[in-house]
């Protein structure tokens, strides 16, 4: 009996002994592998929404232009673009010789069938309402479009970087069909996708920009992030995206890679909701915004891995905070506020906080309670559930929530589905005032950059003072890779774009 | 024999019928639907016109009970409904997604049992000694660390020390490369067999320690026969009745998935499914993967039932003539 066992211990042992060499595969080919948490939800890349899908769906289809890091425009499919003098008119040169996945080439054709795809209501376009502006398009001929505008819009431009504009072949414009396949311009093809687990890609040799130098990119779902940090520690992977700087922070210098840490056009903000009182109150919404410390926040929530931030994130557009209305906390002007508005010894609301998503939602809102309580405002925190937390949010059904807001390149097409009297999110934003509708329609008529500046100061200047929302800071988009892994630039929107010119030399060795 | 299978085959359709009213209504009365948890905050970009045509388009604005006699319709005919996010059958993601899960759940059980019976039975031979000891104290360990801690450490170890990690994403099925596969699903199946392997153990150690003190095994060693042959032919076999209730049981959990495990070690099994499924409110595919799961365990019970009648003839079922 005892030698039985012996030897059954003896077996498991050489078992194990015997696994573990075996595991050390390494990937010698030229063949990128990268490992992320969340997969893509979709293939549409007209109606997919989640940020998972676009990071998926830029390799593959390709806009008429593009952001480079400090997220100007440049060209893409389009060569070259004109505005005509009133904004009217935008005028669209495309570049020649770019072919489809399936051999086919880009003309004027596949443009407008795009647009007007995007444009019909029966797509559910996530993007549809930036595009409302154009009346009509022409074709004049295979590599000139005219948008007809109904109105002056200059941020129209800006939107077209979108994935959400891509261009698809005029075929896939009418079928609809992009259930299975995806057939784009890209540096990449869509070989293989199986939601959830691995997604395979190769690379487009007929690809019409430069330095393409990957065969392909295999992109692995791994759902637990330490799990993605151990598999670049074990070399199994070359690059990874991260989303929680808890689990970013720590890649140590002795792990041998690379952390790229850029600052995101997401916010996080405290919306407050000015159509329940007593926010309805100027004087309560900001004595709230001067009793809260963002970079207190910031530090608590966050570790300090970002920088506070006024409404507008993008760099070309962002006002230095100390222009901005009490972003030094100043509890003796927040209590006097208080008293003016005839609530001298507080109130008490309700916050509404997702539980994971982002991960310091609750941390936000705990160091916001703990603020806010200096000036008597009582905060209960309602921690939900991401979906019932998006759907109270639509709703506009919350005293205050805590969110982490997408941005855009441009600050009208980040801001018109909140602060415009038209805008589809009002009933999430619950307040408008004209100097915010004037300002909106100013900046989006208007072509000259720095004038454009100076109405968006405006703008965020005033938007503080009347405080519907408490900004509080920007994090940072977080990517990992092998040392080995050249050529990656990141990009403030999380673009992975740049794939197309990443090279492994070195690789395996 | 046969007739009693039957009878209690027919008898478990009233608890599938059970289990489908209860996970078609709580996944209903879960705040969110498909289209707000697919669409998240962006779903603020579509107009009211538009989540009604994507809600009657999913059939989700017709009565609950028009709903629920029109999937259990569809169901009958073997149609458990679609994925909204993949486009794909329920039926074709359980398929793709099961035997994974099946080979994962018999090798922790193999692992537990392998590591579990020899531990209790020497344990209970050794009674009160270092050696049983040093096992209860295994077990203790065992029952007390979670899988996720258990897959954690497993995993540290293996990326920081040896800088290998099979399980990166980069899972193979059996049939594609069969050593790659079982290297895969090793720790994994370490991780679940572990505590898996203390219960067995434990329960091993009692059941044997009480046949052990039975007349009839006095009864044998005083005929004279080798403690061996009393202990492997007399005791261990009756004493494996209760475990083989236990392995019954963790059978079914396993089956139903791990996701735990299948998260941690990146392993597209049923549990993550289903997770998954129930985050983005893809009802149509939560309610075909917790059918599936309680078919599972009826079977698995039936399985269990027929073992029991292998091990202890005297146990049969309804052939008494």
């Amino acid at each position: 009996m005892q030698k039985s066992i012996r030897l059954v211990l003896l077996v498991m042992l050489l078992a194990l002994v015997s696994v573990i060499p075996t595991l050390a595969q390494t990937n010698t080919n030229n063949t990128l592998v990268m490992a992320r948490a969340a997969d893509a939800t979709g293939l549409d890349p007209h109606t997919q929404t989640a940020f998972a899908s676009f990071r998926l769906l830029e390799l593959i289809y390709e806009p008429l232009v593009t952001v480079d890091k400090d997220l100007n425009l440049v060209p893409a499919l389009a060569e070259s673009w004109k505005f005509s003098d009133d904004a009217k008119t935008l005028t669209i040169n495309l570049r020649k010789g770019v072919k489809f996945h399936d051999g086919s080439d880009l003309t004027s054709a596949d443009v407008k069938a795009t647009f007007e795809r995007i444009l019909n209501k029966d797509t559910k376009a996530a993007a549809a309402a930036n595009f409302a502006s154009i009346a009509s398009i022409e074709t004049p001929d295979d590599f000139t479009v005219v948008f007809n505008l109904s109105t002056a819009d200059v941020p129209l431009l800006t939107a077209m970087s979108s994935l959400n504009a891509a261009i698809v072949t005029e075929e896939a414009a009418k079928s609809g069909d992009f259930k299975a396949t995806a057939i784009g311009t890209g540096p990449f093809k869509l070989d293989s996708w199986v939601p959830d687990d691995k997604t395979e890609l190769s690379a487009n040799k007929d690809w019409w920009g430069k330095g393409l130098s990957l065969d392909g990119i295999e992109i692995r779902i791994i759902p637990d992030e330490t799990s993605i940090v151990a598999a670049l520690r074990a070399k199994e992977i070359d690059f990874a995206t991260l989303g929680d700087p808890l689990v970013a922070s720590t890649i140590t210098d002795s792990d041998g890679l690379v952390v790229n840490k850029v600052p995101s056009i997401s916010y996080h903000v405290l919306q407050l909701n000015p159509s329940r009182a007593p926010m309805d109150k100027l004087e309560v919404r900001q004595a709230m915004s001067c009793a809260i410390d963002r970079q207190e926040v910031l530090d608590t929530a966050s570790l300090g891995e970002g920088t506070v931030t006024g409404p507008l994130t993008i760099p070309a557009f962002a006002l230095p905070t100390d222009q901005l209305f009490c972003y030094t906390k100043d509890v003796a002007k927040a209590k006097e506020l208080m008293a003016k508005a005839g609530v001298p010894d507080g109130f008490s609301i309700k916050v509404i906080a997702a539980s994971s998503e982002p991960p310091t939602a609750i941390s936000e809102a705990q160091t916001i309670q703990a603020q806010l309580a200096e000036i008597g405002i009582k905060v209960e925190i309602e921690s939900l559930e991401l979906n019932t937390y998006v759907d109270r949010w639509l709703a506009g059904d919350f005293d205050a929530a805590v969110a982490l807001n997408g941005g855009r390149p441009d600050p009208y097409t980040m801001y018109a589905r909140y602060w415009t009297k038209a805008g589809n999110l009002q009933k999430v934003a619950n307040y408008i005032d004209d100097t915010l509708d004037e300002l909106m329609a100013k900046g989006r008529a208007e072509t000259d950059p720095k004038k454009r500046f100076d109405i968006f100061a405006d703008f965020q200047k005033h938007l503080a003072e009347v405080a519907p929302w408490i900004w509080l800071y920007n994090g940072f988009d977080y990517s990992a890779q092998q040392s080995y892994v050249k050529g990656f630039v990141p990009n403030p929107t999380d673009s992975l774009y740049s794939f197309a010119q990443v090279t492994l030399e070195g690789k395996g060795s | 024999m046969f007739r009693y299978l039957l009878r209690r085959l027919i008898a478990s359709v009233p608890t599938l019928i059970g289990v489908s009213i209860l996970i078609f209504l709580a996944i209903r009365l879960v705040p969110g639907d498909a289209i707000t948890a697919t669409l998240g905050t962006e779903a603020g970009m579509l107009s009211d016109e538009q989540r009604a045509s994507l809600r009657s388009y999913y059939g989700l604005d017709r009565p609950i009970v028009e709903q629920y006699f029109y999937w259990v319709g569809e169901a009958l005919h073997g149609n458990l409904g679609l994925s909204i996010r993949q486009g794909k059958a329920v039926t074709d993601l359980i398929v793709d997604r099961f035997p994974l899960t099946l080979e994962l759940a018999v090798m922790a059980v193999a692992i537990a049992l392998v590591v579990g019976i020899p531990l209790g039975l020497l344990s209970a031979i050794r009674h009160n000694t270092i050696i049983d000891l040093i096992a209860r104290l295994f077990a203790l360990i065992g029952l007390s660390m979670p899988s996720f801690l258990v897959g954690t450490l497993i995993i540290f170890i293996l990326s920081t020390i040896f800088h290998v990690l099979p399980n990166s994403g980069n899972y193979v099925s059996f049939a594609e490369d069969p050593s790659r596969n079982l290297q895969q699903l090793f720790f994994p199946a370490v991780t679940l067999g572990f505590a898996f392997s203390a219960s067995v153990m434990r329960m091993t150690r009692s059941s044997m320690l009480e046949v052990l003190s039975e007349d009839y095994i006095r009864t044998a060693r005083s005929k004279g026969l080798p403690e061996g042959r009393v202990i492997t032919r007399h005791a261990l076999w009756n004493a494996l009745i209760p475990v083989v209730t236990l392995i019954g049981i963790e059978m079914g959990y396993l089956l139903g998935g791990t996701f735990i495990v299948e998260q941690l070690f990146a392993l597209p099994g049923l549990g993550r499914l289903l997770v998954n499924a129930i985050a983005q409110r893809e009802y149509a595919l939560v309610q075909g993967v917790v059918l599936f799961i309680a078919l599972n365990f009826v079977i698995i019970n039936l399985i269990v039932d027929v073992i029991y009648s292998v091990i202890d003839p005297r146990i049969s079922y309804g052939s008494h003539n």
